[in-house]
């Protein structure tokens, strides 16, 4: 059983880890539309799969969050990735199994997954 | 929606752009079958006015365009399955959302993943207090936020990636019992 004393551990070993880090400038944001469109159309288990292969990549420069309606419902789950100095990509239909390709070649090697993106869509 | 637990996380998503700083998730089975969940924050709550049109699908409080189908698809759920929708709410105090549905219903969608629509909710918004207890005859599955930042402390952000984990994780193990516990009856 998954108890709050296990949590005590997790936190130690992440307030080690932010001591090695120090403050991030290069941070990259990853956004999920969380609407009712987003939702039905099946964001949660995207979200998901975001933030499970970024913890287990042990990515420390991503930041997962959620927002409303990104105003093309037809084309939810959308999910927009940030990496400073570089331009918005927005990638639409999303499902899970699209999540670990995006970051292991966006998040990670900063090469856009163009068959995923809204432009390949349209 | 194919699951409750995608119409509790939109329900609750509307409590968070309502400037909620706590948030009651409540799931009471009986033994007959019949599930309540509470849906309550203290947001700032809706217009009499507003109230009154609030489950019609071409009333939203978007400006880009004129429908929303949140409350209308969670009204439709319950009264499916013969349950009803209520919403309490005062401008300023916040607001209440209840539905029955009766699970043994042909048209009752199977409750889904709560944990993760509870993980999910706290991944998106970690200053939220955030309250969830689901009972039924076979046991009781419980998270506060008010708990883990307690053990947490101030400088881990319920947000991280690993916490996320960890509460979908827990939650998942009871709500995995209490299934269990109710099957065996």
């Amino acid at each position: 059983m998954k108890s709050l004393e296990e949590l005590r551990a997790i936190r130690e070993k992440m307030k080690q880890q932010m001591d090695l880090r120090g403050p991030n400038e290069d941070n990259i944001r990853v956004v999920v539309g969380m609407a009712t469109c987003g939702i039905a159309a099946g964001a949660r288990p995207v979200m998901a799969a975001f933030l499970d292969e970024i913890e287990k990549r042990g990515l420390k420069n991503v930041t997962v969050s959620q927002t409303g309606c990104i105003g093309v419902c037809r084309l939810e789950p959308i999910v927009e990735v940030f990496v400073p100095g570089e331009e918005k990509v927005t990638y639409v239909k999303m499902k899970p199994d699209m999540v670990p390709a995006i970051v292991e070649q966006h998040l990670v090697n900063h090469n856009v997954v163009t068959d995923y993106t809204i432009g390949a869509a349209e | 929606m194919k699951e409750l637990s995608l119409h509790i996380l939109d329900v609750a998503q509307n409590s968070v752009s309502a400037g909620a700083s706590r948030l009651d998730i409540t799931l009471r089975e009986d033994a007959r079958g019949w599930l309540t969940v509470t849906i309550a924050d203290n947001g700032r709550g809706m217009s009499p006015d507003f109230l009154a049109r609030v489950t019609d699908p071409f009333t939203t409080t978007r400006t880009t365009r004129k429908v929303g189908m949140g409350l209308a698809l969670y009204l439709l759920a319950a009264e499916q399955t013969g349950g009803r929708l209520s919403i309490d709410s005062a401008q300023g105090q916040g607001t209440t959302v209840t539905a029955t549905f009766d699970r043994n219903h042909l048209d009752c969608p199977p409750l889904g993943d709560l944990a993760g629509t509870v993980a999910l909710l706290i991944q998106g918004s970690p200053e939220l207090e955030l309250h969830y207890c689901h009972t039924a005859p076979g046991g009781e599955a419980e998270l506060s936020t008010v708990e883990l930042k307690e053990v947490l402390g101030d400088d881990i952000s319920l947000a991280e990636p690993e916490i996320f984990a960890w509460i979908q994780n827990y939650l998942s193990e009871q709500e995995a019992q209490l299934e269990g516990a109710v099957q065996e009856r």
